[in-house]
């Protein structure tokens, strides 16, 4: 009985293999999830709530994802992704609230994401340079002032409303947008991940100086590691403001860039594919046990103590599910098992 | 002209002065060795040449070219690579990962053809994994490419170690300490290996070591440090007779 599930199995992964190994898989899945997206978005099957908590769940796989660059790539320990979230966030919204005419909201929200995305980034431009220098839990007080900067200086903004934060905005974040968004965050981290500079992200985290001999430039490396990850961060605040159509300075304390924290470890570090599942079953997990109350905040945390026993290094880490590995990498694995396979042939 | 120069050459830490007065010249395709009880500043010699420490005074020149001031990667980039006295791989990345790092300075994309995987990007990353899948079974690392580093053996880890310099392509290789940890069999082997290495890859090489077999067996001229000064320098027969080496290693005592 057990050898014919086992075949049966295997057979199964085998098809599935076969399935994400296709070129065309993956071009094939996005059109069908951005039709999907459309038409939820269009006729309204599925109810609103339902296409909030999916926004949501895509807000969050941005930020995870990118957070993930710094943290689980990288190896750092940035707790400033609120701040990059803000900065995205205040940007976007003002475009919309004030700059744009409203008849063209929607023609021009795109592109007053895509600025928030471009503010974010130049701010972590900026963080990028105390790296340089310091490392680890150092730079955690880095970035973790870098937070508290950027929510006490909007809270002292009276053009952004200060403490009492900016409304006005339209309800633009629309899931076909979002699934745009976190398809493109995605797909550009996964590139990066899997060229020489991320190679050089990765080799930062193993043994800085050992990277900087091999002849990487450990600066340039940062630079582009933390500008990638603040302008994603700063894209999922834009779409935040605009899905919740009202922000205030505190929404994106030193919290929020713990929930982002907790989801990158749930999923697990240096993982694409954990990522996504920690920012999924977090948000998910969450809205399921809402109506538990209060004891929400008690089971969720307990959840995750019992995840960090039995999986401390969570779901995915450092494993990346075969789906998001390029398919030209996937090609130098066969050409090198068939060397090897050649090798033990010629050997017995 | 000589391939590296280096000359008074002193570096301090808070005081204590780890290397002084330095003065060193190594010809083209010559191997060299630096000797010395612990403590000597060998170790110190091979990062301030790499720009891991800067230098106090003194200068160091790549074939006319100052090398005091630049990073290391730098100078990596105008041809000098180094193993380690205690292997620093990036145990969590494969083998191949490993050398393809190593290409850092050689890749033509720019970061934005990297996020986006398009215009010079693939050609390049072809070119690249091939290159580094070739060096590694040169080395007859290849089997074990896509293996995390850490997991393989302690020899092959000190191999794979040498490939990843080479594939920087350097004219200067520094070797630290390549023999720590081997039996007088493994020994034998790795002279053969070095000898080999620089005919096949054409480069000079500087070799660490405290294991005075290997040294004596395959270098062509020694150095000697003691405090971080030389005390002395010369073909491996003098400096097996010279007195003071022999003082700076087993003691004045035994030395008389």
């Amino acid at each position: 009985m057990m050898p014919s599930i086992q075949s049966a199995y295997h057979k199964l992964l085998a098809s599935w293999h076969t399935l994400t190994g296709c070129k065309f898989f993956w071009p094939a899945f996005m059109a069908a999830g951005l039709a999907f997206c459309i038409a939820v978005n269009a006729y309204d099957f599925l109810d609103l709530y339902l296409q909030l908590i999916l926004i949501y769940v895509g807000i969050n796989i941005i930020l995870t994802v990118s957070l993930n660059l710094i943290n689980g790539y990288m190896g750092e320990f940035s707790v400033g992704h609120a701040g990059f979230m803000a900065v995205g966030a205040y940007i976007a919204s003002l475009l919309t609230v004030h700059a744009f005419p409203a008849g063209a909201q929607n023609f021009l929200f795109p592109f007053a994401i895509l600025a928030g995305g471009i503010g974010a980034a130049l701010v972590g431009f900026l963080v990028a340079i105390p790296s340089f220098k310091t490392r680890g839990d150092y730079l955690a007080i880095v970035t973790l002032a870098f937070c508290m900067i950027v929510k006490s200086v909007l809270e002292n903004i009276d053009a952004v409303g200060g403490p009492r934060g900016l409304l006005g905005m339209e309800k633009l974040t629309t899931l076909p947008w979002v699934f745009f968004w976190t398809a493109l965050s995605v797909w550009v981290i996964r590139n990066l991940v899997y060229s020489n500079f991320g190679r050089g992200v990765l080799s930062i985290r193993e043994d800085e100086i050992a990277s900087d001999l091999m002849s990487v430039n450990t600066r340039q490396v940062k630079i582009i590691a933390f500008v990638v990850s603040s302008f994603f961060a700063g894209i999922a605040g834009g779409l935040f403001a605009h899905a919740l159509q009202f922000i205030n300075p505190r929404m994106f304390d030193i919290l929020k860039s713990t929930d982002v924290l907790i989801m990158v470890y749930l999923g697990g570090i240096a993982s694409i594919s954990g990522s996504i599942i920690g920012a999924v079953l977090y948000t998910v997990l969450l809205e399921i046990l809402r109506p538990l109350g209060v004891w929400r905040m008690v089971l969720m945390p307990l959840m995750l103590v019992l995840l960090m026993i039995f999986r401390p290094r969570g779901i995915m880490g450092m494993k990346e599910a075969r789906l998001f590995t390029p398919l030209r990498d996937l090609a130098t694995e066969k050409l090198w098992r068939q060397k090897k396979k050649e090798a033990t042939d010629a050997a017995s | 002209m000589p391939l590296l120069e280096i000359s008074k050459l002193t570096h301090r830490f808070a005081g204590l002065r780890a290397v002084s007065d330095f003065n060193f010249v190594i010809e083209p395709h010559e191997l060299v060795g630096v000797i010395g009880p612990n403590g000597a500043g060998k170790t110190t010699v091979f990062n301030l040449m790499t720009g891991v420490y800067r230098a106090s005074t003194g200068s160091i020149k790549l074939e006319g070219q100052e090398l005091v001031g630049l990073t290391p990667h730098q100078i990596t980039r105008l041809g000098i690579a180094r193993t380690f006295q205690n292997i620093r791989l990036f145990k969590e990345l494969s083998v191949l990962d490993n050398v393809r790092i190593a290409h850092y300075g050689q890749i033509a994309y720019t970061p934005a053809e990297a996020l986006l995987h398009i215009g010079r990007f693939r050609a390049e990353e072809k070119r690249i994994t091939g290159q580094a899948l070739d060096l590694l079974a040169i080395f007859k690392l290849d089997e074990s490419a896509n293996e995390k580093a850490k997991n393989l053996p302690y020899g092959l880890q000190r191999r794979l170690e040498i490939a990843r310099a080479l594939a920087t392509e350097p004219r200067l290789l520094l070797l630290d300490e390549p023999a720590a940890g081997m039996n007088p069999n493994e020994i034998i082997q790795l002279m053969e290996f070095i000898r080999w290495i620089r005919q096949t890859f054409s480069v000079t090489i500087i070799l660490i070591e405290h294991q005075m077999r290997l040294v004596m067996g395959i270098c062509e001229r020694l150095v000697v440090l003691d405090f971080g000064a030389t005390i002395a320098t010369g073909l491996p027969a003098e400096i097996r007779a010279n007195a003071k080496v022999m003082e700076a290693y087993l003691g004045e005592e035994v030395a008389s």
